[in-house]
């Protein structure tokens, strides 16, 4: 093969790559990849809430979620959750202008900031089990209510440990300017598990 | 083009579009006291849902928007997001002629369990 050949079929093949590349993410097709299970994530949690609604609405017994739910306590949380949004932004800013401290400590808030809203839920859902008698099991409201954010909390804990691979990562050195995508993909879930939170505070505590 | 330079190709335009993160937060806690101080007000039922699902929706759409960059985003990745909420909205218009059908059974609350606002609160 001629070397003029050669540069031809390297140019034909890159041409081929290029046309293969996701048109809705170019250059990161994690980006897409978590776009879609967002998505479907999106249809389970709204799902979940249309249902409540939906058993709320035909339920003329159902009571008043203020005379079971902390609200203080619930508006801190939301509060925790938006100021981890800001850190994990601010650590996808750190990562792509090459700033590793600044990466390292605003994933590392991120993270306190998660692990903060799990204790705060853990401390909520003891008082209202232990304290309030609430359980799964006893009615709808009960049911509905550990459902919504016993499934949101367990997204809180994936993304809690999702960040802190990213982080060991970055301590190690494999996090790099060049992969800041992978940073950005997970700040994608973490935003997603605060928008849905502040769509729970909302219609589970404050409605 | 291999993963490496993937991702930094991606990670390049939005450095270029720097968002004021700081201004976003500022308006989400805005936001957040304002829902609950329509949420403290004793405003008609109607007024007071429509105004906390308007709020939280304005929440939510930021937090889209510019946390999770689909305001910078190309326009087609605005269907996969918006694809959920068509098909929710189908769910439930489809489900709620059987819904409004069904007596869900609610057990009564055990007496005494129900207490005021101001003792519901773990911190309060």
């Amino acid at each position: 093969m001629s070397e003029a050949a050669a540069v031809d079929t390297h140019a034909h093949g890159a041409e081929f790559v290029d046309q293969l590349e996701p048109s809705l993410t170019p250059g990161n097709s994690g980006k897409l990849g978590m776009w879609v299970f967002l998505a479907g994530d999106a249809m389970t949690f709204g799902v979940a809430i249309a249902a409540y609604g939906a058993l709320r609405y035909h339920n003329v017994n159902w009571p008043n979620p203020s005379d079971y739910l902390g609200i203080t306590t619930t508006a801190v949380m939301t509060f925790i959750l938006i100021c981890s949004s800001v850190t994990m932004v601010e650590a996808l800013s750190g990562i792509q202008h090459g700033n590793q401290s600044k990466f390292r400590t605003f994933m590392f808030l991120t993270i306190v900031g998660g692990i903060a809203f799990l204790s705060m839920q853990a401390f909520e859902w003891h008082h209202l089990i232990g304290e309030r008698g609430m359980s799964i099991k006893r009615d709808l409201f009960d049911a509905t209510f550990f459902v919504l954010t016993g499934f949101h909390g367990c997204h809180v804990f994936g993304g809690v440990v999702y960040n802190s691979v990213l982080l060991i990562r970055g301590f190690t050195g494999k996090i790099t300017q060049a992969k800041a995508g992978l940073v950005e993909i997970a700040g994608l879930y973490w935003h997603f598990v605060d928008l849905v939170w502040i769509l729970i505070f909302t219609f589970v505590y404050l409605i | 083009m291999t993963t490496e330079t993937a991702t930094n190709a991606s990670a390049a335009p939005h450095a270029d579009h720097e968002t004021n993160y700081i201004a976003i937060f500022v308006y989400l806690t805005i936001l957040t006291g304002a829902e609950l101080l329509v949420y403290s007000m004793n405003l008609p039922t109607v007024i007071k849902i429509g105004l906390l699902v308007a709020l939280a929706l304005a929440k939510a759409t930021m937090v889209a928007m510019y946390f999770m960059h689909l305001a910078m985003e190309r326009r087609g990745l605005w269907i996969v997001a918006a694809t959920p909420l068509f098909l929710v909205a189908f769910c439930y218009l489809m489900l709620r002629p059987d819904l409004s059908k069904r007596a869900w059974a609610h057990t009564a609350r055990v007496p005494g369990a129900v207490t005021t606002d101001a003792s519901a609160a773990p911190n309060s």
